[in-house]
């Protein structure tokens, strides 16, 4: 081709990128590892009903969702924790004035390799494992080795619910390696087989779950669809959409589409935890 | 007369050129100069505020602190607790404990490959080894990171009965691989740059090749070695992502090379973008980076400066 002809094709792609990018609205979700697959998914979907919207998604971890948040770098933060007290007032401090809306449920999951003779284990059993108190398998009905730990880095939301839940705020044993993300910590507990890890259960391949229960007399709950939506399985949380403010314009529809029916089936197909629909519904903003 | 080839430039052109040329190179002095101003900015309130000083004062991230009544005073790294906590000798430890599994792998295969490139090798040998070593520098750590997490974790595990899969040998074989390039093409500069009058003079005393290696040569390329090693060292103390990957990431005090460990690089990897900005944690993070910083540049510009020296008495120039 004739170097006019090169240059006006490329002009011409320039002015249809750029056309593009100002006749739609772009809107950024940053923030929780645990949330980040099903926030892609529902960006996808979104994306295909309305073409002029662009939805960009990124994970971090939550405390990297909120940061930027805080800092004005993303429209809607994902977390799978609630803010801190710190946290709220140093947005308030900012001007940015945080609106939670819990978006799905999740269990967090324990995970055993999937040779592990070991099947279930209590909440005391899981705060002494993980505080350092039992140290090897055997303790709790496993083989005679040494218990490998295996954990989140401490700007997960998922450490820290697990910090606060099931080990009322003590220290892991500094021993837990550390891994950054729930997919890394399956993957780990997956090749060693005297590997214990937790996570999201929407991760969950090549690992077993174990069955806990809240005391050594009750019943010890897998955790599935079921038992956390009804709150059965004792490791559960809210998984949480924060604002800044509350979301109006495209903003608004996307929240509400996301909290419909279609959008909370959409998250129950691939493995997270859909809200009950009249919680739903409550969480919409009219 | 034939005509001349170079015009006679005008004299503000020339003047101009030059400026032009010193003001980029200064700018990147300047651009050094203001990076440090900015992270130590960030880590000063380790020094001078009160509030900061209570959690992360020097006093308290150096020596062992009794976190909780009527238990024994300990060194730990947990931040985010809600006593927390910021001694920097596991992170410390951890770093040099994963930086020197990385020298005791990397050195002897960097410098023997050197050796053999410089006085072994055939010219086409030469020719091929050279570029393969340097492709190593090519690789992304976090490839290498990527290859010790799923490939080398499990064969040293299977290899060793290991108890801890991500460990310290893990990441410093990984790191090795890093630096090996570095070592490599240091020591073998310095071998090559060691005038052939001084192996003539061996092999007319009726040396063989082995022995003018390592009784003439070698001793001679010595100081360029050495600041060839101590460049990679400081390469291994700053890499971040391979350690991040393949260590495990557990602050623990161990003199075990199969524990895991936590280093400076991978604790300001992975906190940093959590902390609440301005808070005693984020104070910490910054001056952790100061301290790489600073310990990394004295390394490289030590190494760099030995180098030069070396260079310059070897080829037989002067000041």
């Amino acid at each position: 081709m004739e170097v006019k002809m090169k240059k006006f094709l490329f002009l011409s792609l320039i002015l249809v990128m750029a056309v593009t990018l100002f006749a739609s609205t772009t809107i950024t979700i940053k923030g929780s590892d645990t949330l980040v697959r099903l926030g892609q998914r529902w960006a996808e979907e979104y994306m295909k009903n309305n073409p002029d919207v662009i939805i960009q998604v990124s994970g971090g971890g939550s405390g990297t969702g909120i940061a930027a948040l805080l800092n004005g770098a993303t429209d809607i933060c994902e977390a799978s924790r609630d803010m801190k007290e710190k946290e709220y007032k140093l947005a308030r401090e900012k001007g940015i004035e945080p609106y939670r809306v819990a978006v799905a449920l999740d269990g967090i999951a324990v995970f055993l390799n999937e040779k592990n003779p070991v099947d279930k284990l209590t909440f005391l059993e899981l705060k002494d494992i993980y505080t350092g108190v039992i140290t090897n398998w055997k303790e709790v009905g496993g083989n005679d080795a040494q218990i490998i730990l295996y954990g989140r880095e401490n700007n997960s939301g998922t450490y820290v619910f697990f910090k606060e839940h099931v080990l009322d705020e003590e220290d892991f044993y500094e021993y837990t390696q550390t891994l950054p993300g729930t997919a890394a910590v399956v993957n780990a507990v997956s090749k060693d087989e005297n590997g214990l890890g937790y996570g999201g259960i929407a991760w969950a391949t090549g690992v077993k779950f174990a069955a806990v229960s809240k005391t050594a007399e009750e019943e010890a709950v897998l955790p599935t669809t079921e038992s956390v939506s009804s709150g059965e399985y004792p490791i559960s949380r809210d998984l949480y959409w924060f604002f800044n403010g509350k979301p109006t314009g495209e903003l608004k529809n996307l929240l509400n589409w996301t909290l419909s029916p279609e959008g909370q089936k959409l998250a129950a197909e691939i493995d997270y935890v859909p809200l009950s629909a009249e919680r739903a519904k409550e969480n919409m903003i009219k | 007369m034939q005509e001349l080839k170079f015009k006679p430039k005008s004299k503000i052109r020339e003047f101009l050129g030059e400026k032009f040329i010193s003001v980029s190179a200064f700018s990147a002095l300047i651009g050094i100069l203001l990076i440090f101003t900015f992270i130590f900015k960030e880590a000063i309130p380790v020094f001078t505020d009160p509030e900061v000083q209570e959690e992360a004062s020097l006093d308290k991230m150096v020596f062992k602190q009794e976190y909780y009544e009527g238990r024994d005073p300990k060194w730990a790294w947990q931040p985010t607790s809600t006593v927390p906590k910021f001694s920097l000798y596991p992170l410390f430890l951890g770093t040099i404990k994963a930086a020197i599994i990385a020298m005791l792998f990397a050195a002897p295969l960097g410098v023997g490959a050197a050796i053999y490139s410089s006085e072994f090798a055939s010219r086409r040998m030469r020719e091929i080894i050279k570029p393969v070593i340097e492709l190593l520098a090519a690789i992304p750590s976090v490839v290498l990171g990527f290859f010790s997490l799923i490939v080398l974790a499990t064969v040293l595990q299977n290899v060793f009965g290991l108890t801890f899969r991500l460990n310290a040998m893990n990441a410093g074989i990984a790191l090795g691989l890093a630096v090996i390039p570095i070592i490599f093409t240091v020591a073998e500069d310095a071998m090559t740059s060691v005038p052939n009058s001084l192996r003539d003079a061996a092999i007319a005393l009726g040396a063989n090749p082995w022995q003018v290696s390592f009784t003439m040569v070698f001793p001679a390329a010595l100081p360029g070695i050495a600041a060839g090693i101590v460049l990679g060292f400081g390469r291994a103390v700053g890499e971040t992502m391979i350690v991040l990957m393949a260590s495990g990431n557990a602050a623990i005090i161990s003199g075990d090379f199969f524990d895991s460990v936590r280093t400076f690089s991978a604790t300001i990897a992975a906190e940093l973008a959590e902390v609440v900005f301005g808070s005693t944690h984020y104070t910490v993070l910054f001056f952790i980076g100061t301290l790489l910083f600073v310990f990394t540049f004295i390394i490289n510009l030590g190494g760099e400066m030995a180098l030069n020296r070396i260079k310059e008495k070897l080829q037989g120039r002067t000041e």
